[in-house]
C-alpha cells in the first residue's frame, strides 16, 4: 500500500451558529495516499469544503486527528499552522483570488516572501510555475487585464510556487465556461500525474469529477462511497 | 515584490482616495509645524543678547501711559545714549484697513532709530509741521501716498477736540530702510506726539505708551533692562522693560493666549486627521477582509497580517507628516525672512522631534484599530463572506 499523504481519523466538526450548535462532519475517517488525485463531491451543506478547509489547516476540528504529510495538524496553534501551510499546501480557489494591486508575476511571487529565498531565486521560481501554467507571456499584467481561465491559471501558479505536495482546490472551474475549465483540469491532471501533485479538489460538477482518479461522495457529513 | 513593495501597491488601490488622505495629512503637519514654532516662540524666555534697544512699558500693559516726565530718569540710566518714546494711534484708513500707526518726537525717535533713512528737508518738514505725517515706503506704495498730500486718517480710539475721530494729517515724508532687512518694516505711519498731544480729547497730556532706548553696547541690555524696572518699582508707573522682540510678541499676545488658542487648534486639526485617516483604513480593511483572509492562507502569520495594515497606516502618516513638516519649514523660513527675524518660524529640531513623535502615535491611533480587525480575521469565516 503506498503512503499516505492525508489521514482524517475520526473527525468531527461542530459550528455554532449563534446559540445552536451544527454537526458538519460526524466522524469521519478518510486516507488519501501520496500522487492521489480525488474529487471530492456532494450536495450543498454536506461538508466538502469544511472537510476540505480542515485537510488545508484553515481550521480546525472539534474532534479526531488529522495527519498531512505526516504532520498531525489539528494540534498545531495559529502560528504554527499558518507556517505549515505556507510549505506545505498550495490553495486554488473557485474565485481565483488574486491581489488585484499586483501583477500575475507579483501574485504569484506572494507565498515567496515567506521563504528565505533571494529576490533572484524568487523571480526564477516565479517564471517557472508562470511556465508551468502556460501563462509566462502574461507576468506583467494584473488581474483585471486577464479572462477568467488566465486569473486561475495564475492561482494555480501560485499554489505551485513553494512547490508543496498538497493541491487543496475548491470548486477550481465554478466560476468557468465548459472549454476553460476543461483546460484548468487538464492542467490539474498534468500537475498531479506529471508532477506528482496530490490533488483534493472540491466540486459539484461529475464532468470535472471526471478527471479526478477517484471520486468521494459526502453526504450529511458522512463519507457514503468510494468509487474507483 | 518586497514586502515594502506590497504595502505600497495596497495604498494605492485607491488612488484618489489615498491622495486626498494625504493631503489632510500634509495640511494637518503643515499646520502642527507652524504653530508649534509659533507657540515656541510665544513661549520662549527672554534673550537679551544682542539687543540695540530695550522697550520700557507700564508693568500691566503697553495701554496703560506712562508719564513722559520719566524720561530724564531713563536718559540718565549709565548705558543708555538716547530715549524716544511713541504712542499707538489706532489709525484706520478709509472704512476699516488698519495701520500701524504712532505718535512720537521726530527728532529723537530719529536718533533712535538711524536704520530708518529719509532726507533732512523731510525730516525738518516732520518736525516744523504740527499736522505733519510720514510714512514709510511699502505704506505710501500700497495706497498710492505722495508728499505733499492731506491723508485722511480715522483713529478707532482717539476723537479729536471736536468730538470727531476723523483726522487729517500733511503728508510730508517717506522713510525707507536703510538696508533690504529694514526695507520690509516701512509699513508704519507716524504723526507728532506734540500736536496727538493737544489735539485729542481725552487729554493723555504728557503720557506716551512706551518708551525706547537706544543702548550704547548690547551687552549691557540686560543690567539696564533690571535697572530701568527697579527703579520705578513700588511707583505708581512701575514698568517692565524688555526687547523689542519680546515687545512685538508681547503685543500680539494682546489677543488672548496664544498658548491655548494653538493647543486648542491643534486638537482640533489632530481630531478632524484621526477621523478622516482612521476612517480610510477601516474602509480599506473592510473592503479587502477576502483578500487578507487570502494571505493568512497563504501562511501568513496573523501578526504579519496586522502588520501589513499598520505598515499602510505608518506610511501614509509618514510620507504626509514629513511632507508636511518640510513645507512647514520652508514656510517658517519665509515667515522669518519676511518679517527681518522679528518671527523666528523655521521649525527647530524640538518642533521636528514632536513631529515624528505624533506622527508615530497618530499611526498607532488611526490603523491600530483596523490592524486588530485583520489580524483577528477567521480565515474560513472571511472566504465564507460572514
Amino acid at each position: 500500500m503506498s503512503e499516505s499523504m492525508v489521514e482524517v481519523r475520526n473527525v468531527t466538526k461542530v459550528y455554532e451558529r449563534g446559540k445552536q450548535k451544527v454537526e458538519v462532519l460526524h466522524r469521519l475517517n478518510l486516507e488519501i495516499p501520496k500522487g492521489d488525485f480525488v474529487a471530492l463531491m456532494g450536495p450543498s451543506g454536506s461538508g466538502k469544503t469544511t472537510l476540505l478547509n480542515l485537510i488545508g489547516g484553515l481550521d480546525q476540528p472539534t474532534g479526531g486527528e488529522i495527519v498531512v504529510g505526516g504532520s498531525r495538524i489539528d494540534q498545531l496553534g495559529s502560528g504554527a499552522l499558518a507556517h505549515w501551510r505556507a510549505h506545505n499546501i498550495g490553495f486554488v480557489f473557485q474565485f481565483y483570488n488574486l491581489m488585484p494591486v499586483l501583477t500575475a508575476e507579483a501574485n504569484v511571487e506572494l507565498p515567496l516572501l515567506l521563504t528565505r529565498l533571494s529576490a533572484a531565486q524568487r523571480r526564477k521560481n516565479v517564471a517557472v510555475a508562470l511556465e508551468v501554467v502556460g501563462l509566462a507571456d502574461r507576468a506583467k499584467h494584473k488581474p483585471k487585464e486577464l479572462s477568467g481561465g488566465q486569473e486561475q491559471r495564475v492561482a494555480i501558479a501560485r499554489a505551485l510556487v513553494s512547490d508543496p505536495q498538497l493541491l487543496v482546490c475548491d470548486e477550481p472551474t465554478g466560476d468557468l465556461d465548459r472549454k476553460t475549465a476543461g483546460e484548468i483540469l487538464g492542467l490539474l491532471q498534468v500537475l498531479n500525474r506529471e508532477h506528482a501533485k496530490t490533488i483534493v479538489m472540491v466540486t459539484h460538477d461529475p464532468k470535472a469529477a471526471e478527471f479526478a482518479r477517484r471520486t468521494l461522495h459526502l453526504e450529511k457529513g458522512q463519507l457514503l462511497e468510494q468509487a474507483a | 515584490m518586497t514586502r515594502a513593495g506590497f504595502v505600497i501597491a495596497n495604498l494605492f488601490r485607491k488612488r484618489t482616495r489615498t491622495i486626498l488622505t494625504l493631503l489632510s495629512v500634509i495640511m494637518a503637519f503643515l499646520l502642527f509645524g507652524l504653530l508649534q514654532s509659533v507657540n515656541t516662540v510665544f513661549n520662549a524666555g527672554s534673550d537679551f543678547v544682542g539687543a540695540a534697544r530695550l522697550i520700557v512699558q507700564a508693568r500691566v500693559s503697553f495701554t496703560q501711559p506712562l508719564p513722559i516726565s520719566m524720561l530724564p530718569k531713563l536718559e540718565a540710566v549709565p548705558g543708555v545714549s538716547r530715549v524716544a518714546y511713541q504712542s499707538w494711534f489706532g489709525g484706520v484708513w478709509q472704512e476699516n484697513t488698519p495701520l500701524i500707526m504712532f505718535s512720537l518726537d521726530p527728532q529723537r525717535y530719529r536718533d533712535v532709530y538711524p536704520e530708518y533713512v529719509m532726507p533732512d528737508a523731510q525730516w525738518q518738514a516732520f518736525e516744523r509741521t504740527r499736522t505733519a505725517m510720514i510714512v514709510g515706503r511699502q505704506l505710501a506704495d500700497q495706497y498710492g501716498w505722495k508728499i505733499g498730500q492731506k491723508v485722511p486718517i480715522n483713529s478707532n480710539i482717539y476723537p479729536q477736540k471736536n468730538g470727531s475721530k476723523a483726522w487729517a494729517f500733511d503728508l510730508v515724508g517717506i522713510f525707507d530702510g536703510k538696508d533690504e532687512e529694514w526695507k520690509k518694516r516701512t509699513n508704519l505711519a507716524f504723526i507728532q506726539q506734540d500736536y496727538f498731544d493737544e489735539a485729542n480729547q481725552f487729554g493723555l497730556k504728557g503720557r506716551i505708551n512706551f518708551f525706547i532706548l537706544k543702548l550704547i553696547d548690547s551687552k549691557d541690555a540686560e543690567r539696564i533692562s533690571r535697572t530701568v524696572d527697579a527703579m520705578f518699582e513700588n511707583s505708581p508707573d512701575e514698568t517692565k522693560t524688555m526687547t523689542e522682540k519680546d515687545f512685538n510678541i508681547s503685543f500680539v499676545k494682546q489677543i488672548g493666549d496664544i498658548g491655548l488658542i494653538v493647543r486648542w487648534i491643534l486638537f482640533a486639526v489632530f481630531f478632524t486627521l484621526l477621523l478622516v485617516v482612521g476612517n480610510t483604513m477601516a474602509q480599506s480593511v473592510r473592503e479587502r477582509v477576502p483578500e487578507l483572509a487570502v494571505l493568512k492562507t497563504l501562511g501568513f502569520s496573523d501578526a504579519s497580517v496586522l502588520g501589513f495594515v499598520l505598515a499602510e497606516a505608518f506610511t501614509l502618516v509618514l510620507v504626509g507628516g514629513l511632507l508636511g513638516l518640510l513645507l512647514a519649514s520652508i514656510a517658517g523660513a519665509m515667515v522669518e525672512r519676511g518679517t527681518g527675524g522679528q518671527f523666528q518660524l523655521s521649525l527647530d529640531l524640538r518642533v521636528w522631534l514632536i513631529g515624528i513623535v505624533a506622527i508615530v502615535l497618530m499611526s498607532l491611533a488611526v490603523g491600530l484599530l483596523p490592524a486588530l480587525r485583520a489580524r483577528r480575521l477567521k480565515i474560513v469565516d472571511a472566504l465564507a463572506g460572514r
